[in-house]
């Protein structure tokens, strides 16, 4: 094979040596010799989506449901600036992207010319490393490390731009052998002798509990195949942050459930009071801990994370472990069991019964109605109808998205993709679009809220394009839920801005688009409705008319310990400080 | 504009500060960071400081090694311990970056600075200056009949001390380099 070609054949030909099946994109000037080349071939399929956003989002839910890398393409200036929301978020949650942008060419480049932006520029603080490519021979090297670079060690977004006349340009190829990818190389090992000492203290502790996150799902199905085995041999309560729900089964033994800002109250009290913390591939967030200074005092804490940069950061730990879950695991297994298999039983059984004490309080416990459809209720239906099937969840931002979080159980990983460290709204859609690509045959569907579902919506005609049988199920409470609450808790009920007014009218808007919709606000005909969205193929939405004003609990109101959640009977008034005021 | 807008008594520190220099526990830190040699790669460190709010006290940077495509940064910061080693993690993650050192705490290191000043008068003053000169060891690069520029090298405070007693003899310019720094070797003298 010649390896002369020019740089757009290279794109396309570094695409495929790196296993790629599918693009999401969206044409432009900077990009058609790229495109021309897409048009030549049948190896990979490229998405048209209905706006830049929207493809890096899609690309997200592909990689996330699937742990490969997504990959997007797009054009100069405004495809690149559209492409900005969908990196960041990738970068807070680990997700590996590549997207590809054209740019001026090299000669114009500073000039202000027509579609020209700093692309490299606007997204250096936005992804975990870019390229601008100034020569065709660099270029399939260039590539081939975008690649690496996105899926080795804390996975992340990466962005190549690429100018039009290194695209028209003929170069030498390199082929993914001969790329210089040695260079980048985290550590995946952790630290035997901090390992042993985890160990000790996991024989002897009274009160143990592992924090899990997203990092186990990002070290692959291996660690959480890891996660399980330990958690079943030691017996240790195990909870877990948002992005790493489906590590461990919802349904297995020793789970107590989400912790968190929304999390269950056991959860959370079993965190604030445990003596020791396992912390395995979660970062410590703010929705996590509460006030940092009150954040579970008495514990000693070990944490086990790819990124250094995320031990000690916000929380100090007596054992930090740096390296790949998957590997720690593996040796914290080998060494446990080689040291005769130790826990402290006697103290873990009346720890237990402390937990269940907790879990005794029902936290999620709501006022059912026979009149009007609560949101918890909605979800738990959901649950129930759609639990025995091959099935992925996306979710947009908001109230919804806690219900989700809380009322679905997540057996296995990689089937739940939301946006967590962004809190993206308009992410759930276009990221269905993309887990549905993936898994043609899954049932695919996207927990909504009727505000965030705008932010994207453009994308329900992707999915009729490409005969994407995507969900969306509504909770429409025609408000910005979530803000509407957090404005009933800190600023005496004035709904500033956050009802949803002039709604569409969504089964109308699913015609419009070409699919199928239905709207159901009658508790009696819910079941019914979610059974025809389930059995219908092809897109569908379903708006369910929810309780207006319901809030989500249990919270951990922003400055408050974690050990002092409101939860649903609660008076809410005065339940956030001066200094809680100020966090988001 | 004056280069000389700073307040008598003030340091050399504070190129870039971001978080409160006077606050209870800082340390200053001398970090050397060696990168590959490519485009944007000390757009990445500048951005990861302001970015994450740590300070820049002092920042220099220069290829090392031409053939291997390799540079050198040295920063001087100053935060909490704690502060510190985040500052060290998240260089550690930038992907051009290759090797971060803590000169403070791997032991003794050479630190030196270049500075050129520049001091106008005449008579006793001109004298005065030319003898303080001496006895900092700096040099007369260029001359007037109404001021001369000296180039001094060493450690920043060295440099304070000389720009100190200027001010009163004419100082009307200053322009500095920086800290480079290396450590010292196990049986070096101090020189
Ligand atoms: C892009 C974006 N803009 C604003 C916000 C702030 N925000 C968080 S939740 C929310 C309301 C979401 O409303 P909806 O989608 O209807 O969900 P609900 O809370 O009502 O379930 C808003 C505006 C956000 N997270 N993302
Ligand atoms: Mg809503």
């Amino acid at each position: 094979m010649t390896r002369q070609m020019t740089g757009a054949k290279m794109v396309v030909q570094a695409l495929k040596d790196q296993g790629v099946d599918v693009v999401f994109g969206y044409p432009g000037g900077a990009v058609l010799p790229i495109y021309d080349e897409i048009f030549l071939q049948n190896d990979i399929r490229h998405v048209l989506v209905r706006h830049e956003q929207g493809a890096v989002h899609a690309a997200e839910g592909y990689a996330r449901s699937t742990g490969k890398p997504g990959v997007v393409l797009v054009t100069s200036g405004p495809g690149a600036t559209n492409a900005v929301t969908g990196l960041t978020d990738a970068l807070l949650d680990s997700i590996p992207v590549v997207v590809l942008t054209g740019q001026v060419p090299t000669f114009m480049i500073g000039t202000d010319g027509f579609q020209e932006a700093d692309t490299v520029g606007i997204t250096r603080p936005c992804t975990k490393h870019n390229w601008l490519v100034k020569d065709t021979d660099a270029l399939g090297d260039i590539i081939h490390q975008a690649f690496h670079v996105a899926t080795t060690g804390r996975p992340g977004p990466v962005l190549i731009d690429i100018p039009k006349d290194v695209q028209f340009a003929t170069g030498t190829y390199t082929p993914r052998t001969k790329a210089r990818t040695a260079r980048y190389k985290p550590r995946l090992k952790g630290d035997t002798a901090a390992i042993t000492a985890l160990v000790e203290r996991m024989e002897s502790a009274e009160r143990p509990i592992f924090y899990t996150g997203g990092g186990v799902i990002n070290s692959g199905p291996q660690a959480s195949q890891l996660l399980r085995e330990l958690v079943g041999a030691t017996g240790f309560p195990i909870t877990s942050t948002l992005m790493g729900l489906g590590a461990y089964p919802a349904s297995g033994r020793e789970w107590i459930g989400m912790l968190g800002m929304h999390g269950l109250y056991e959860a959370n009290m079993a965190m604030h009071d445990c003596d020791l913390m396992i912390a395995i591939g979660a970062r410590f967030d703010d929705r996590i801990t509460g006030r940092v200074d009150a954040f579970s005092p008495g514990s000693f804490k070990a944490h086990v994370d790819i990124d250094p940069s995320s031990i000690n950061k916000v929380i100090h730990v007596d054992i930090p472990i740096t390296g790949d879950v998957a590997h720690v695991l593996e040796d914290l297994l080998r060494i446990w069991k080689a040291r005769g298999r130790k826990v402290n039983k006697e103290a873990l059984a009346h720890w237990w019964e402390q937990i269940e004490k907790w879990r005794a309080v029902d936290c999620l416990a709501y006022r059912a109605s026979d009149s009007t459809i609560k949101p918890q209720h909605a979800i738990q239906r959901l649950e129930a109808l759609s639990k025995g099937l091959d099935r992925y969840i996306t979710t947009e931002v908001g109230q919804h998205q806690m219900w989700a979080a809380q009322f679905m159980g997540f057996e296995e990983p990689n089937r739940l993709m939301t946006s967590g460290g962004l809190g993206t709204m308009g992410y759930g859609l276009p990221a269905s679009v993309g887990v549905q690509m993936a898994h043609p045959e899954a049932t695919v569907i996207n927990v909504a809220g009727e505000a965030s579902f705008q932010m994207n919506m453009q994308e329900m005609a992707t999915a009729v394009q490409f005969r994407l049988p995507i969900k969306q199920f509504i909770l429409n409470n025609e408000r910005l839920g979530m803000v509407r609450q957090w404005q009933d808790l800190l600023h005496g009920g004035r709904y500033s801005q956050s009802w949803s007014e002039s709604l569409p009218d969504f089964v109308k808007l699913a015609e419009a688009f070409g699919c199928k919709g239905r709207a159901v606000s009658d508790p009696a005909e819910l079941d019914e409705a979610i059974r025809e969205m389930l059995d219908h193929d092809g897109p569908f939405i379903l708006d369910v008319l929810v309780e207006r004003h319901e809030n989500c609990y249990p919270m951990i109101p922003s400055g408050a310990p974690h050990n002092e959640m409101l939860m649903g009977d609660d008076s809410t008034e005065g339940a956030i400080g001066s200094s809680g005021a100020t966090l988001v | 504009m004056s280069a000389l807008r700073l307040k008598k008594g003030t340091s050399s520190k504070s190129a870039y500060n971001l978080r409160d220099p006077h606050a209870e526990g800082l340390e200053s830190h001398t970090l050397a960071v060696i990168v590959d040699n490519e485009a944007g790669v000390l757009a990445r460190v500048i951005g990861l400081f302001s970015g994450r709010g740590y300070n820049i006290d002092s920042l220099t940077v220069a290829e090392i090694d031409h053939l291997g495509h390799q540079s050198r940064i040295t920063i001087v910061t100053t935060g909490t311990p704690a502060v510190i080693e985040q500052i060290k993690a998240q260089l550690g993650r930038i992907v051009p970056v290759h090797e971060v050192h803590d000169l403070t705490v791997e032991g003794r290191a050479v630190e030196r600075e270049l500075a050129l000043l520049k001091v106008a008068g005449t008579g006793e003053k001109r004298v005065e200056a030319l003898r303080l000169a001496d006895i900092f060891r700096a040099n007369v690069v260029d001359s007037t009949l109404e001021s001369f520029t000296f180039e001094i090298t060493g450690t920043p405070e060295k440099i304070d001390a000389f720009a100190e007693l200027m001010r009163p003899l004419g100082l009307s310019e200053i322009a500095r380099t920086g800290v480079a720094a290396l450590p010292r070797s196990d049986m070096s003298t101090d020189g």
